[in-house]
């Protein structure tokens, strides 16, 4: 995967800092004062825009430039756990992941949640962050690999999100594969039984509007951007 | 690099500041589908006088539109655009460009021709067509990222069954790699045109009986939410 290998060449570059830092001390120059440690912390606000899809607890990854998925590429199995369960513990600890943070719990519609996610002496991260919307099969919103070496302190940007499929598991709506509080199903299953390519979502049809076995009604209908997010950096 | 008479547009937009310089240009061109279970027939992309338009919502659609968008046929519409001098590209994906997959193009554009366009129709749709209109390329070196819409020509009901791509035929085209992904039996959404010009396209309805109901489109698989493909510009030096 492309944030492997590209995480595998920072993880080179470190050794050799490390290698050269113990060449010196093998001198007898006195060792060099460290320069004191620098956080670069920034507050993640998550606002549900949607009509009825509450969020899963928001995964917020600071890493170097990589993406954690991409349209026309098979989702990770983090991104799946996440996507078709609303988990996204292996989503924030995937390799490569320099700091993280999760929100506490679900977003509902119409609300809101800050986020703050710091990192030490590293000013040129970039930042990915994925919420699954709950009531449908593994539609999540997000953004990866946003730069934020560009952002001064009490800086800020905004942005709207589109809700993406997973490609994981195929949006039947039916009952029992729905995690969130429509159906109350199973989440993650690691069968995957759809295009296994991350897309844009086609959104939900319901049982209203024409899937007889769909859990969904009108309410959980939903178009883009389903989420607002601010990023704001605060150290 | 000479200077060009400025156009209308460009006076009445208010980019006299940023694009007073109407000069050729070095475009790289990448066109993804970002849709779940839509197929874009072949691709035109045009760099072109920024006077002409090929669609305009709320304008009936030419004839030649119509051929692109109700059967994909571009034929027409590249014609047209060759005989005002355009710099197109035809068919960069060869063929169908399936749901996710992105196409890269090169273009060379000529003094004058500064707005890009770009068209192709959906399927399976009756009408339906991506389409960025005129959008001024930028004189500024750089990678521009533009998200399309999806247009209905307003030339064809969206009966949403299986028929024909030529214009005024009615139904869907269904080309040899879309055979299993169409039902069957369908009696049809609707007989009618409720906007006969250029707008945005409703979606479709679908249905989930792939022998009968109302659709032969699958109602989880082949319906969109806008934007339906990412354009990728990138102004060379």
């Amino acid at each position: 995967m492309v944030i492997q290998q590209r995480f595998g060449l920072s993880l080179v570059a470190l050794s050799c800092l490390a290698l050269t830092a113990c060449d010196h001390n093998d001198d007898n120059e006195p060792a060099p004062v460290p320069p004191a440690d620098v956080s670069y912390s920034y507050e993640v606000t998550v606002q549900n825009i949607t009509q009825g899809q509450p969020l899963s607890p928001v995964g917020v990854a600071l890493h170097g430039d990589a993406v954690m998925w991409e349209v026309g590429m098979p989702a990770s199995a983090a991104l799946e756990v996440l996507a078709e369960g609303g988990d996204n513990s292996d989503f924030t600890a995937s390799e490569g992941v320099m700091a993280s943070a999760s929100g506490a719990g679900p977003i509902a519609p119409g609300s809101s949640e800050t986020i703050t996610v710091t990192v030490i002496n590293e000013p040129d991260t970039f930042i990915s962050v994925a919420t699954m919307l709950v009531n449908t099969n593994d539609a999540f919103a997000g953004v990866t690999g946003h730069a934020l070496g560009e952002l001064e302190v009490n800086q800020s940007m905004t942005m709207v999100l589109p809700v993406l499929d997973a490609g994981t598991e195929a949006n039947s709506e039916v009952a029992g594969t729905i995690p969130g509080p429509a159906d109350g199903g199973e989440g993650y299953n690691a069968e995957r039984d759809d295009a296994d390519l991350v897309s844009f979502h086609p959104g939900v049809v319901s049982a209203q509007d024409g899937l007889k076995m769909s859990v969904l009604t009108a309410a959980h209908r939903f178009d883009n951007p389903a989420v607002k997010l601010t990023i704001t950096r605060v150290e | 690099m000479k200077l060009k008479q400025l156009t209308p547009l460009m006076v009445a937009t208010g980019l006299t500041a940023m694009s007073g310089f109407a000069q050729a240009a070095e475009l790289e061109v990448t066109v993804q589908n970002l849709t779940r279970g839509i197929y874009f027939t072949p691709i035109l992309i045009t760099a072109h006088s920024p006077d002409q338009q090929l669609f305009n919502v709320g304008e009936a659609a030419s004839t030649e539109l119509q051929a692109m968008a109700e059967g994909g046929d571009i034929s027409g519409l590249e014609m047209a655009v060759d005989a005002l001098s355009a710099d197109t590209v035809a068919n960069p994906a060869g063929g169908l460009l399936m749901p996710t997959a992105a196409t890269t193009t090169t273009l060379s554009t000529m003094d004058g021709n500064t707005a890009l366009s770009i068209v192709a129709m959906m399927l399976p749709t009756n009408d339906g067509f991506i389409g960025l209109n005129s959008w001024m390329i930028p004189d500024e070196p750089g990678t521009y990222t533009v998200y399309l819409n999806a247009y209905d020509a307003g030339t064809e009901a969206n009966d949403e069954i299986r028929g024909g791509g030529a214009p005024g035929a009615p139904g869907l085209p269904v080309p040899p790699p879309l055979e299993d992904l169409v039902g069957n039996g369908g009696s049809g959404v609707t007989s009618e045109i409720t906007n006969a010009t250029v707008h945005i396209h409703p979606g479709n309805l679908g249905d989930n009986d792939t022998e009968a109901g109302m659709s032969d489109i699958s109602n989880t698989v082949q319906r969109w939410l806008n934007p339906v493909a990412m354009v990728t510009v990138t102004v060379s030096e």
